[in-house]
């Protein structure tokens, strides 16, 4: 947690946050236009601020907003933002381990807080749980800087995106600094052949499945990636898939 | 510009509602379990297999149609931004130099 003292003044808070500044342009870029986008569509900039403040999910902001500006049944938006994040209940497995020693709502918090990028940094770093208290802290204190800067750079572009609805054109296509964001993590968790083959057949899933409701090509694409990664090591257990991968 | 209303102030705080639920979702029982074998080496492939599903379609797809010509301006940013990931190993640059390819395409031959 990024407010409890000895949190935010271990090093690693720091080196959390260290990691995230290449990224923060990209997701910067990605939150003004998220923020555009909210009241280009026509939520009252109370609503895009308070939407900004509160959900802290990008993918599943974007897929609301129309959604709200129809009109449709809360139980409708609220079941699409849940299928968007989908991914995010992967990712909860990933990460308990690592958290299970903390109490229920610091977990919570660090659920909360813990987007795409942060998680993606944070498994890129670690591979296993810390066994020692002095490991176990310097790894919740860089998932906690790695979060608050990634937070940070969201909420305050969002806001600036609000601000300047009205002036910046969504035809720029400025957004796009979000995905190559994304791509550059993607490339840089590209280090082994199965992980290529992993991101090659999600790649080709996620754009075959399309037309599946409510985003859910993105937790289709992930099924059948970890499926057939498996399923080849099994095939084949050779040396190369054993180890960190 | 709408207004704003209690109905949409109220699905937002589910909506963010939805974002503890998900993001916490393993973490909510204390209860030691642990995950089996083939769940955690399955998991080395989720991270990649996530990004990939997310970012591919934002460079091949229009409003869910596949692209059907070369001359879009996101093919070229995103091999420009892989080539340079892989050059310098920056995802900063990446972005720099992606968009350096992406807006003059864009903006300028309106691909």
């Amino acid at each position: 947690m990024f407010f409890l003292p000895h949190i935010h003044r271990h090093p690693a808070f720091r080196e959390g946050m260290r990691d995230v500044s290449p990224q923060s342009p990209g997701i910067a870029a990605w939150g003004l236009m998220t923020g555009v986008a909210m009241v280009k569509s026509g939520m009252s900039v109370f609503e895009a601020v308070a939407m900004t403040l509160t959900v802290f999910a990008g993918s599943s902001q974007l897929a609301a907003i129309p959604l709200i500006v129809a009109g449709a049944p809360a139980w409708v938006i609220l079941a699409t933002g849940f299928c968007v994040n989908l991914r995010f209940v992967v990712f909860s497995l990933h990460l308990r381990p690592f958290l299970m020693h903390l109490p229920l709502w610091q977990r919570l918090v660090h659920g909360y807080m813990t987007a795409d990028i942060s998680y993606v940094l944070f498994t890129r770093k670690y591979h296993h749980p810390g066994q020692t208290p002095a490991q176990k802290l310097e790894q919740e204190a860089y998932l906690a800087g790695n979060d608050f800067l990634n937070w940070f750079s969201w909420i305050v572009a969002s806001l600036v995106g609000i601000a300047l609805a009205n002036i910046i054109p969504t035809a720029w296509g400025l957004g796009f600094a979000g995905i190559l964001c994304l791509l550059g993590i993607q490339c840089s968790l590209a280090s082994s052949r199965m992980r290529i083959l992993s991101s090659a057949v999600a790649g080709v899933a996620a754009v075959l499945a399309y037309a599946l409701p409510l985003k859910l090509n993105i937790v289709f694409a992930i099924a059948v990636a970890v499926i057939l990664c498996l399923t080849i090591e099994r095939l084949r257990p050779t040396p190369v898939a054993g180890g960190h991968a | 510009m709408n207004g704003t209303d209690l109905w949409t102030l109220a699905v937002i705080l589910g909506l963010a509602a939805v974002t503890v639920l998900t993001r916490s979702f393993f973490f909510m029982s204390g209860k030691p379990w642990h995950l089996p074998g083939w769940a955690q080496r399955g998991l080395q492939y989720a991270p990649i297999a996530a990004l990939s599903a997310v970012v591919v379609p934002e460079i091949v797809m229009v409003e869910g149609e596949l692209i059907a010509t070369w001359q879009d301006a996101r093919l070229f940013a995103a091999a420009a931004g892989a080539a340079t990931y892989f050059w310098r190993r920056d995802v900063l640059l990446t972005i720099l130099l992606g968009m350096a390819v992406y807006l003059p395409l864009h903006l300028g031959l309106g691909w």
